[in-house]
């Protein structure tokens, strides 16, 4: 019993990080209706950014909030320079663009840092845990995770729900030909969109390498508990995708409980039951 | 023509494409401060996209559209609105996700100078709105909605209103209501161009009419000099 309960609250942390994954996913889905394919090639990214920070002796925390301003000017710079100028009616251009991006991340990342693991060492905290009671143990770093996932969540539905230009978001998610004769430059808000979700991707490289090890080819499969997360949640829905990470995370460790060799294909059979029970996910919000 | 001399809008020889299909053939039009012009016509005559190619919704050759005698053209509708220029679109288009205040709200993003309009202003004018003001847009009427769409139009402060269809598929006494807000609108300066199908409020409430047909204009004047032979004849080409 008391290994199932552990089994779920390392589920429940997991799925923080999968949720973080998957957050800069559904907002860009959510305003520009655009599935970035090298979300996760940029996820690992971030993480080499940081690790080549801190071998050049800077503390991993002051990493982190260099290139999470890093991040979000790349993503910034990828849309008003690449993106804008391939959406239109058809979805396909901007796709392929970010599938090509994706491979060219993967590359130049194994060009220049090698096929390596790798991993982000946060100090003291890396290993450290906290004592439930009753031989239960959560880990420092994946609760910290857990709790950033929400914060990010927090912070992103504070922006889009109670200032002006969270209204603009909105407003050009909805239809994007009106919001443009309100006066607002849909370009730009794609833009500062990328933007964030970018940022959010450097939170994400963060904890994918304190949490765990990475190396050049691992994006894809992260893109993928990504895009799961999102539809369990619900199209559009924030906190669906949280919740939508936190199902794939304890399906996953639910699976490896009862062998390991189960753990990916039980992330991916909850995500595929999910969609038979529920085909629009747990919250779904957008209407198209 | 002095009339074009002392246009406030102004196009020129206006032509508009959807991909390869050309919806506009030379539109040539004014209007004065302060005026309120209807645009008639039957279904696909091009009124709609003639308000969308000012409006800035769809290309247009940089020197067809003048505002002020200055070419606008080549502007997006992002910065159109900002000079002034405000479109109802046709079927109201509210967004969806947002509240009533939030649809009035975002109207106010492209604002032009200090004018008189504010969510206040907007209240009085529409009453029922300020009510409903929590509510998701799509819960309201049909009537509600359009008043919402004429609101969030003027939050911008626009010296120039395109209404596209506004009466379309209201009850009477609901377009009555609308059209009361309209003459207050124009009571304020606002120049106004009026797309209807409507003939009788269209012709009621206009300065002048145009009457456009297979994208030209077929018929152009006062509503008092135009006969009901010759508007039948611009409107449907006999």
């Amino acid at each position: 019993m008391l290994g199932w309960i552990d089994t779920l609250l390392q589920g429940i942390l997991l799925g923080g990080l999968y949720s973080l994954y998957a957050t800069g996913l559904s907002v860009i889905f959510g305003i520009m209706r655009l599935v970035n394919l090298a979300h996760g090639d940029l996820i690992v990214l971030a993480a080499f950014l940081m690790l080549a920070l801190v071998a050049a002796g800077v503390p991993i925390v002051l990493a982190l909030a260099i290139v999470l301003p890093l991040m979000f000017a790349l993503g910034y710079a990828l849309q008003s320079l690449m993106l804008n100028r391939a959406l239109g009616r058809n979805i396909l251009p901007p796709l392929l663009i970010t599938f090509g991006l994706s491979i060219i991340v993967q590359n130049g990342l194994l060009e220049t840092f090698s096929a390596d693991t790798r991993f982000l060492n946060v100090g003291p905290l890396q290993g450290a845990s906290l004592r439930l009671g009753g031989g239960i143990a959560i880990g420092v770093m994946p609760l910290i995770c857990l709790v950033a996932a929400i914060t990010v969540i927090l912070l992103l539905n504070g922006v889009f729900y109670r200032t002006p230009l969270g209204r603009a978001f909105r407003a050009t998610s909805d239809d994007v030909e009106i919001a443009q004769l309100m006066g607002i430059n849909n370009k730009a808000i794609y833009a500062i969109t990328m933007g964030i979700a970018l940022a959010v991707c450097a939170v994400a490289g963060f904890f994918l390498g304190a949490r765990a090890n990475f190396d050049p080819s691992i994006g894809p499969a992260r893109l993928l508990y990504a895009f799961e997360a999102v539809i369990i949640g619900g199209l559009g829905s924030l906190w669906g995708t949280l919740a939508g990470g936190i199902v794939v995370g304890v399906a996953q460790t639910v699976g490896a409980h009862i062998d390991p060799e189960w753990q990916i294909l039980s992330g991916h059979v909850a995500f595929l039951i999910v969609l038979v029970i529920r085909p629009r996910g747990l919250f779904p919000r957008a209407v198209d | 023509m002095s009339e074009q001399d002392s246009a406030v809008l102004e196009t020129r020889d206006l032509t508009a494409f959807y991909g390869d299909f050309q919806a506009l053939f030379g539109i040539s039009f004014a209007l004065h401060e302060g005026e309120t012009v209807a645009i008639i016509g039957a279904n696909g005559a091009g009124k709609s996209t003639f308000l969308k190619a000012i409006a800035g919704l769809l290309p247009r050759p940089a020197a067809a559209v003048r505002l002020d005698g200055r070419d606008i053209g080549a502007l997006p509708a992002f910065d159109i609105v900002k000079l002034g220029i405000s479109l109802v679109p046709e079927g109201r288009r509210l967004f969806t996700s947002l509240s009533v205040e939030e649809n009035l709200q975002v109207g106010a993003y492209g604002r032009h100078g200090d004018g008189t309009w504010s969510l206040e202003a907007i209240y009085r004018l529409f009453p029922v709105l300020h009510e409903r003001r929590h509510t998701p847009s799509t819960a309201l009427s049909g009537g509600q909605q359009q008043m919402v769409a004429i609101g969030r139009s003027l939050m911008s402060n626009p010296r120039i209103l395109l209404c596209d269809e506004i009466s379309l598929g209201l009850a009477p006494i609901v377009i009555r209501d609308i059209y009361a807000a309209l003459a207050d609108i124009k009571a304020r300066g606002t120049s106004v161009v009026l797309v209807e199908q409507d003939l009788m409020h269209a012709m009621s409430v206009a300065d002048r009419a145009y009457c456009f047909q297979e994208g030209r204009v077929s018929l152009s004047g006062r509503p008092q000099e135009l006969t009901r032979d010759a508007i039948h004849a611009a409107y449907f080409g006999l």
